[in-house]
């Protein structure tokens, strides 16, 4: 047995992290150990939403994210790196504003331990100034990397407004994949779901279709996104798709309601459905072992 | 052969009356105006026919903004200045969220409508 699944089951049995969802494909023992050695895992944060103001919504709103940032800290074993899958901040029509919200974001994650942090905008931080804003902070909205044998790709959804990946980035992407082999292990992170969840509450990307139809021919794709304040988890083709809760508010399952509504803060139960993920890349062929942990107060 | 060019002529007066009635009985196609601004579609409750085609026509008091119902996979931009069209016949009844598809700001979200389609 590997040391990723001692630790998983460590966690299981400890009550560290909620559910353990088991992503990809059963494989043999030996392909496992053989490529145990590449085994490691990463945080996912999303959706903190920094400056958003609602009592009744989140009374915590200033000290959600810190929390986080402390219970990550706080793991036994440092993530390899950690990304912030958007919406880090809550969307302001004012530029200084925005820029004040960007830089108290930026400040505050400076605290997390692991110096390998990845990040891309959501809507709010990047819609109406078209990324600018969060340029100056953060750097390039769409870019790619690799980890311990896994090509890493940000997808960018939220610069153009109407929720287009666009034709340059597309061309980006297609040249990208181009240089991967078609058995190479690729984690596409976006905000946006990529495939149209449910477009009557805008969670879908308008040319999402374009990046799933670029992405098809390689057999090893998991996407991980936001935006949607909750777990959710779905296959098209063979690609995974796997949304993560926020550190602000959750939202109702899609189509539960009728309208797409912050869900109320419970004095009953404080931080319910907040959260923030670890994904542990195991051993090749695909397998992502993701637990969800709670924000505690 | 007097008699043959007026039976041609009241021939074609009887068939060009015909259509004329044709034209005048069809009702005109409906023409829903509505007002797209930061985070409100007015009117915000559409009624329509099953099977009617109707243009919907939208102005922005302020920003781009963009009307889609997913149901019916119909979309457009609304650009200020402009007056956006978009023609379309529902082809189910029922009740069917539209909302604003291009992110104008906090509100956003909560900017939507309801297409009620009767039979």
């Amino acid at each position: 047995m590997s040391a990723s699944i001692d630790r998983r089951d460590f966690l299981k049995l400890a009550g560290l992290g909620g559910a353990v969802f088991a992503s990809g494909l059963a494989r043999g023992a030996e392909r496992y150990a053989a490529a145990a050695q590449n085994e490691f895992f990463f945080v996912q944060l999303s959706d903190s939403h920094w400056g958003f103001e609602g009592s009744v919504i989140n009374p915590d709103a200033r000290g959600t994210l810190p929390k986080a940032v402390a219970a990550v800290n706080a793991l036994a074993a440092p993530p390899d790196f950690i990304v912030f899958t958007g919406d880090l901040t809550h969307t302001t029509d004012d530029p200084a504003e925005r820029r004040r919200r960007l830089g108290e974001f930026r400040d505050i994650v400076r605290g997390l331990k692991v110096r390998d942090v990845h990040f891309m905008p959501g809507e709010h931080d990047a819609s109406l100034d078209h990324g600018a804003a969060f340029g100056e902070f953060f750097g390039a909205t769409h870019y790619a990397f690799d980890h311990k044998g896994v090509h890493f790709i940000v997808l960018d959804n939220v610069s153009d407004p109407a929720a287009r990946i666009g034709e340059e980035q597309l061309a980006w992407l297609e040249a990208d994949l181009a240089r991967q082999a078609r058995d190479a292990r690729i984690v596409v992170f976006t905000h946006r779901p990529l495939f149209p969840l449910y477009p009557q509450w805008d969670w879908a990307t308008r040319d999402g279709d374009r990046a799933l139809a670029l992405l098809m021919p390689y057999r090893d794709v998991t996407v991980f996104y936001g935006h949607i304040h909750q777990e959710n988890h779905t296959r098209t083709a063979h690609i995974e798709h796997h949304s993560a809760h926020s550190l602000i508010f959750p939202l109702p399952a899609p189509g539960s309601q009728p309208r797409r509504e912050p869900v109320r803060w419970d004095p009953a139960h404080p931080y319910r459905g907040l959260g923030w993920r670890e994904v542990e890349a195991e051993a090749q062929p695909p397998a992502y072992a993701i637990s969800e942990f709670p924000v505690k107060a | 052969m007097i008699d043959r060019r007026r039976f041609i002529a009241g021939a074609a007066a009887t068939a060009l009356a015909a259509g004329a009635a044709r034209v005048l009985s069809a009702a005109p196609e409906p023409v829903i105006r509505v007002t797209a601004r930061r985070f409100v579609f007015l009117p915000n409750v559409l009624t329509l026919k099953r099977g009617v085609p109707v243009t919907l026509e939208f102005t922005s008091a302020d920003v781009v903004m963009g009307f889609s119902a997913p149901d019916f996979n119909v979309r457009t931009d609304i650009i200020p200045g402009q007056v956006s069209r978009l023609r379309f016949a529902p082809d189910k009844v029922g009740d069917f969220t539209f909302l604003c598809d291009v992110f104008c700001g906090d509100g956003h979200e909560g900017m939507n409508g309801t297409l009620h389609v009767v039979a």
